[in-house]
């Protein structure tokens, strides 16, 4: 095991823009992170609510917006799913509090590339603001889903949006999985060669873990998703016909000849697929630090925890093709893609055994953080479970492109996601910013986001069920489809009242930042190596000092020791392990 | 804290089970030969996930009411897992979920691997921004060469499927905007599509399958109903998705005749 050797020691910048703005510190950079995510889940959660707002009252003239027309709910799906998926889900987990605990965690002083973890900082920035662009260009923004399936994606006359609008879509993206090659190069060299001494591979807590193999799970699909974009810009731009055959659009003739649409969707679901489990990792590894934190008992079974996660990152690249049953794909191959499939699920399923094993006769907290990593659980087996319906071919013909699968992957991927970004937010906000958030509001902003999210989500199960095809602007044309109007209006209405409530997470986060009690070095009582150092870090962590590693990451309870929780720092050797 | 969300935890899972339970939102009645399996094997799944569904979530709550800190709490059991009880949950899991796969799977197989039946009607489906349009090859049998350079969405019908009529069997062949099937007889279906990927979905008769453009798919199935049935474009083609609509009518053999006739006849 390496040292950190004074390679990557830089002394702590002066001025403000080297700082603040082009820092080479990870917590900074962690934090510029955390900022942007926050920032592009605002304009996805706007997104989201326009959308829901058109589906019932499609007439309705809204302030600036105007009336949105059909062209434009597509506009604001495909960007709510992009935005989402790039700028939020692979953003905040990973990006944001990866980049601020991963380092601190393992006992070193910074990524082992600060140069390169401030550059991919900044292109996703660059990424961001050119997915923004394209609302704002002649035709606006692509109608083609987050998924892209050319040829809709792939020809300017498809539809309104599909001319510099998708182009500056699929730059964005390109740009997006530029940026994650490089952080994910970094934080795969950070965890192998920064660990402190002591710090073996079996004593890293479960969320270094999860960003570790988050991290391999990138390097391995960004770069497949990066390919297949230039493909696609090819095919718009250079008369290439790499996903498009001999199409004839509106009686127009096109220029391409003997591509394949399906070529496309392997490239983007090998990519798409892995994905989802970048975007849940990270939230599975915060909710096992905090349930055995906040449940003071050791983690249960984690070295089946980790096991589990590496399981669930070596099938999450087997089982792409469970997204294309019904794509024209051999039959033959839906069988390898659905066994697979239900194989993942094993994992999954020992990793909520674990989390209930490890309350089990625990001393449970209900501060912030642990509602929002029991909401996780909760909301991962309600998300789960509606998985081995859709990976079984024969029923996926019902179900496929309904709102079932609306409901499946945003219970699972969207908001369970997003509670491991509270949960995670909530924990390590004291370390951050050297204050407590307000127990209080977190409370109400938790009770009101848990009841909202399912009162949106659930019901969507049921519409799909009964045939409700995704991605419909308006449900009035399909006779069968307007008898479920009055269930789409209620989950509008869940709608508006989950995001008001998201307010208050927001006035709660900025005011504490100024205004919260001062936070102690060790809030939570917690055991991990981030605990050990002052509030808020100093530039190099530690304060010149290496830390020396003596536990695993969760010891709680440890009989004859003098606390309830044994730091993993600590020289003392106790009787019980 | 602990009771409160036990409480909405509890208030949660039984409130969205009652709902599936009560079935007032369901899948439509089937009227295809397959229905009855995949409404067996859907309701297989749902038993049994819902068994797991309820056991996990209340169990959560459960778990943190019981275990929440109070001053008279024993000690925490200090416990790094137990080997034996996660080898006999995975192994539970794995027999559960990949048994539950493998059940389903003659289903799929046989619409999909075993060919047509001999006497089965064969019928066309073309997908074009925004229209499902039906071809019924006529007496002889076979379908006449189409070309996406020929095509004239404008003009609707035969021109706008792109038909050859310089082929011979262009004759024949009768091109509608509405689907007529024969009950209880299989139907030879052959899907494409001129310009963007759609998916013909008749959630009736648990059918779906993406029209791509550049490949041909055959499938077949056997309505068993006699009715109407509607048709929704599943795959996103574009600004028009949502009104990609259309009709399937399912009719005894006679009136299938008569009405093939009746087309066949306009034609000429």
């Amino acid at each position: 095991m390496a040292t950190p050797v004074s390679v990557h020691a830089h002394a702590a910048p002066q001025g403000f823009i080297r700082k603040y703005i082009f820092s080479l510190d990870h917590k900074v950079i962690g934090i510029q992170y955390f900022f942007l995510a926050l920032t592009a889940v605002f304009v996805g959660m706007f997104l989201s609510l326009l959308m829901r707002i058109h589906m019932i009252w499609p007439t309705a003239v809204l302030p600036i917006v105007g009336e949105i027309k059909p062209e434009q709910y597509l506009s604001l799906l495909t960007m709510h799913g992009t935005i989402m998926v790039f700028f939020v889900l692979t953003t905040a987990p990973q990006g944001g509090f990866g980049n601020y605990v991963l380092p601190i965690q393992i006992g070193a002083p910074d990524m082992a590339f600060p140069v390169l973890n401030m550059l991919s900082f900044w292109t996703t920035f660059v990424g961001f603001i050119v997915i923004i662009a394209a609302f704002f260009v002649t035709g606006g923004a692509p109608l083609h889903g987050w998924t892209g399936y050319p040829p809709l994606s792939a020809v300017q006359s498809a539809g309104p949006g599909e001319g510099l609008g998708a182009d500056l879509w699929i730059t964005s993206i390109a740009i997006f999985c530029i940026a994650s090659l490089m952080g994910a190069l970094n934080f795969i060299t950070t965890t192998l060669d920064l660990r402190a001494k002591g710090m073996s591979l079996m004593r890293m807590p479960l969320t270094v873990w999860s960003w570790f193999i988050t991290a391999i799970l990138g390097l391995l699909a960004f770069g497949v998703l990066l390919s297949a974009g230039i493909l696609l810009l090819l095919d718009r731009n250079m008369g290439t016909s790499f996903y498009v055959p001999l199409i004839n659009v509106n009686g127009v003739m096109m220029g391409h000849k003997g591509g394949s649409p399906l070529l496309w969707q392997h490239l983007f679901w090998f990519f798409g697929h892995p994905e989802v489990y970048i975007a849940i990792l990270p939230g599975m590894g915060v909710t096992s630090q905090v349930l055995s934190t906040f449940s003071r008992k050791p983690i249960f079974g984690y070295k089946a925890m980790v096991y589990a996660m590496l399981a669930i990152g070596f099938f999450g690249f087997m089982v792409w093709g469970h997204h294309m049953f019904m794509s024209g794909m051999s039959p033959y191959s839906a069988f390898a893609f659905s066994i697979l499939t239900m194989c993942i699920g094993v994992p999954s399923a020992i990793k909520t055994f674990n989390w209930l094993g490890t309350m089990w006769k625990g001393h449970i907290r209900f501060d912030t953080p642990m509602l929002y990593a029991i909401g996780f659980v909760s909301l991962f087996v309600s998300g789960g479970l509606s998985g081995p319906f859709l990976a079984q071919p024969v029923l996926d013909i019902q179900l496929h492109d309904t709102y079932f699968v609306v409901g499946h992957f945003h219970l699972i991927m969207g908001v369970a996601a997003i509670f491991g970004i509270f949960a995670a937010t909530y924990y390590w906000f004291p370390k951050m910013f050297g204050r407590m958030m307000n127990e209080t509001w977190g409370r109400i902003h938790f009770f009101i986001t848990l009841a909202g999210t399912y009162a949106i989500f659930m019901p969507m199960h049921y519409l799909g069920m009964a045939g409700q095809t995704r991605r419909y602007s308006q449900f009035t044309e399909v006779a069968y489809q307007t008898k479920l109007i009055p269930l789409q209006t209620f989950m509008t209405y869940a709608a508006i009242i989950t995001i008001a409530a998201q307010f208050i997470f927001v006035i709660n986060l900025f005011w504490s930042m100024f205004k919260g009690p001062k936070a102690s070095d060790n809030p939570w009582e917690a055991t991990t190596l981030e605990w050990t150092t002052t509030t808020p870090p100093p530039h190099d962590n530690f304060g010149g000092v290496t830390p020396v590693v003596h536990h695993g990451p969760y010891e709680y309870g440890v009989p004859g020791a003098p606390r309830d929780y044994v730091m993993q720092n600590d020289p003392a050797t106790y009787a019980a392990h | 804290m602990g009771l409160a969300l036990m409480v909405l935890i509890w208030l949660i899972t039984l409130v969205s089970t009652y709902f599936f339970v009560a079935r007032t939102w369901w899948l439509p009645a089937g009227a295809s030969a397959a229905a009855a399996w995949i409404d067996g094997q859907f309701t297989l799944t749902f038993i049994l996930m819902g068994i797991v569904f309820l056991a996990a979530q209340l169990g959560l709550g459960y778990i943190v009411w019981k275990y929440q800190q109070r001053p008279t709490s024993p000690p925490v059991l200090y416990s790094h897992g137990n080997t034996k009880l996660e080898i006999i949950w995975t192994f539970l899991t794995a027999v559960l979920f990949i048994g539950l796969n493998l059940m389903g799977a003659p289903v799929w197989a046989s619409q999909r691997w075993d060919p047509p039946a001999d006497d089965a009607v064969k019928v066309e489906v073309t997908g074009m921004q925004f229209a499902w349009y039906f071809r019924y090859p006529g007496p002889d049998g076979t379908y006449a060469k189409t070309n996406v350079k020929l095509m004239d969405p404008s003009a609707g019908g035969e021109a706008a499927v792109g038909l050859d009529t310089n082929d011979p069997s262009a004759k024949d062949d009768v091109v509608t905007g509405t689907m007529y099937l024969p009950v209880n007889r299989e139907v030879d279906l052959s899907l494409r599509s001129v310009d963007v990927i759609h998916s013909f979905f008749v959630p009736s008769l648990r059918f779906k399958q993406d029209a791509v453009p550049g490949l041909n798919i055959h499938m077949h199935f056997k309505p068993t109903e006699i009715g109407e049935y509607e048709i929704a474009c599943a795959e996103l083609c574009g600004l028009g998705h949502y009104k990609m609509h259309g009709m399937v009518h399912v009719v005894s053999q006679e009136d299938f005749d008569k009405w093939l006739a009746a087309r066949e006849a306009e034609k000429q």
